[in-house]
């Protein structure tokens, strides 16, 4: 494994800051801070909030880029902070700003309500006709392999923000619904345990639905976690206009196994170990498991 | 709790032309959008222009008020809007109807994205539209 | 699904545009060296060549159906770039209203314009 440098650089930090209660609009700030190879923005942040400025303020967790909650604007491009390693993408000055098309809370935190209640709105669960299925299921649904692949990428969102903040019509159209709902919207929709597509039509298709997508592609540029929303956005648009033509095939509802031996046995899987207790038998007293 | 004090982070018209580095699909969505903007504010004057010739007025034939150079190379401009604008319209039915941007895959780094997948199409059309503006313009220079 | 109505017919009108129109740029501007609908000499928008094209029910016809989808498929996108700008309601409904009125009213122009043409041609080749 090639050595890392433990030189240590000084990069310039231009951060964003404002404080609602004494900034009338957000100023840039500017920290010089050592930084060595390997080092994530999110560590720059750290140091100048242990060391420089104990006022500064950003969204973070997991540290790994599972949790979303770190997306900035750095150098001009969303990303995560804690997935960007500075010397990558700044050579001596690199600028940290919220995410943009969203409301500024305070320094680098974005109000992403907007976000989660577009979100919400286009029923983001597997929605059955018949609820008491749903409360109360007989047995599994069988998926093959084909139909989990025709919506896995999608599943891969960690709702970080990017996508929408690099959208050029949520720049200007707030009520656009943007690239993450839509490919939630699209997960759903292919998912062959899912009947709601008709209902989730009815938002999507209007003309703040997936129609003001007009393929600029920075969506899926700026998608930490590869799950391209601008495919997930052209193969809903394909669909709500073969719905709207009625010339979208029919569904074939997803099957449901009811019980063990159903389902098709894949090979080289090794048979199940013999049982140690027979259904509706009390185990044995003082027997070690 | 007090209500919080935002401040409106949207990009605006800003966020249309650039607010940060963007792909060839970005840029080719603004042209577009140019291109259909400046095809229709000539069509609208073409339509009034060319009704006149129900009242028997050819502004544009012979030496009507319509062969000035200004007007030869504005034609030329609109010319090559529509070559751009078709070129890329075509690209665009086939993406937005799904057709050019790949099956959904498992993530894997470094990702590749459906941009990859169309990109080959974008390139195509590009060139297309470079050999219609070079006949339109050796068309118009020998005219 | 009214957005999803007018997208699709916004991306057709888009497709049958790019066979009229291209018909059209290579008659106007290839029309000197190929004669194509241009059987007079000289440039093809010629008032002679002009008068014969309006004297043909294809061209009337076709006329009428390029000025019909052309102006759906560019006023509908300027509507489109429009309430990209998160208007009032009301602004939205007045651009509706005007876009509507102006696209009839050229449409309107246009159509009576082609048929009186279409007149005047057929009476000079027969006059």
């Amino acid at each position: 494994m090639p050595e890392t440098s433990k030189a240590l650089q000084p990069i310039n930090f231009h951060i964003t800051r404002y404080n609602p209660e004494t900034d009338s609009a957000p100023c840039v700030k500017t920290y010089i801070i050592p930084v060595r190879e390997g080092m994530t923005v999110l560590d720059g942040l750290h140091y100048i909030k242990d060391n420089l400025d104990s006022t500064l303020a950003w969204r973070y967790s997991c540290r790994m880029g599972i949790c979303g909650s770190c997306g900035m604007l750095l150098n001009g491009r969303p990303g995560l902070a804690c997935n960007t390693q500075i010397l990558h993408i700044a050579d001596a000055n690199l600028t940290v700003a919220p995410l943009p098309n969203f409301e500024i809370i305070r320094d680098l935190v974005p109000d992403l309500w907007t976000m989660f209640d577009k979100h919400l709105s286009v029923k983001p669960y597997i929605f059955r006709a018949d609820e008491a299925e749903i409360n109360d299921p007989a047995g599994e649904f069988y998926q093959s392999p084909e139909q989990l692949e025709s919506y896995l990428q999608f599943t891969y969102c960690i709702k970080c923000g990017c996508c929408m903040a690099a959208c050029p019509t949520l720049a200007t159209d707030v009520r656009y619904l943007g690239p993450m709902p839509l490919t939630a919207a699209q997960r759903y929709n292919a998912d062959t345990r899912d009947e709601g597509r008709r209902e989730r039509n009815a938002l999507t298709g209007a003309s703040t639905g997936a129609l003001r997508c007009h393929y600029a592609g920075e969506c899926s540029r700026a998608c930490p976690k590869g799950v391209d929303p601008a495919r997930a956005l052209q193969l809903l648009k394909r669909r709500l206009v073969l719905d709207y033509l009625h010339l979208a095939r029919r569904a074939t509802p997803c099957k449901k196994l009811l019980g063990p031996g159903q389902g098709k046995l894949l090979p080289d899987i090794a048979a199940a170990p013999k049982r140690t207790v027979e259904p509706g038998e009390k185990p044995q007293a003082g027997v070690v498991r | 709790m007090a209500e919080i004090k935002r401040y409106d982070n949207r990009l605006g018209i800003w966020g249309w032309l650039g607010g940060g580095r963007w792909g060839v699909e970005r840029y080719s969505y603004i042209l577009h959008r140019i291109t259909g903007l400046g095809i229709l504010f000539y069509f609208l004057l073409h339509i009034v222009v060319t009704s006149l010739r129900a009242k028997g007025i050819y502004l544009w034939a012979g030496r009507g008020f319509l062969h000035q150079p200004i007007f030869e190379f504005g034609e030329y401009l609109v010319f090559a809007a529509f070559a751009y604008h078709a070129c890329n319209g075509i690209r665009l039915v086939l993406v937005e109807l799904g057709f050019a941007v790949g099956k959904p895959i498992e993530p894997v780094y470094p990702y590749k994205t459906s941009l990859n997948v169309q990109r080959p199409l974008l390139v195509c059309m590009m060139i297309l539209t470079l050999v219609f503006l070079a006949a339109g313009g050796y068309s118009a220079l020998t005219k | 699904m009214n957005g999803t109505k007018y997208w699709t017919w916004h991306m057709a009108a888009g497709v049958v545009i790019l066979f009229l129109l291209g018909l059209h740029m290579l008659i106007m501007h290839l029309g000197a060296t190929t004669h194509w609908f241009a059987p007079y000499n000289g440039e093809s928008v010629s008032v002679q060549n002009s008068l014969f094209r309006d004297g043909t029910l294809f061209f009337t016809v076709t006329y009428v159906l390029l000025l019909g989808v052309a102006l759906y498929h560019g006023l509908y996108g300027l509507r489109t770039m429009l309430f990209e700008l998160t208007l009032k309601p009301a602004i939205e409904k007045t651009i509706t209203v005007v876009l509507v009125v102006v696209g009839l009213g050229l449409f309107g122009l246009g159509t009576w314009a082609a048929v009186a043409a279409h007149g005047i041609a057929l009476a000079g080749a027969r006059g």
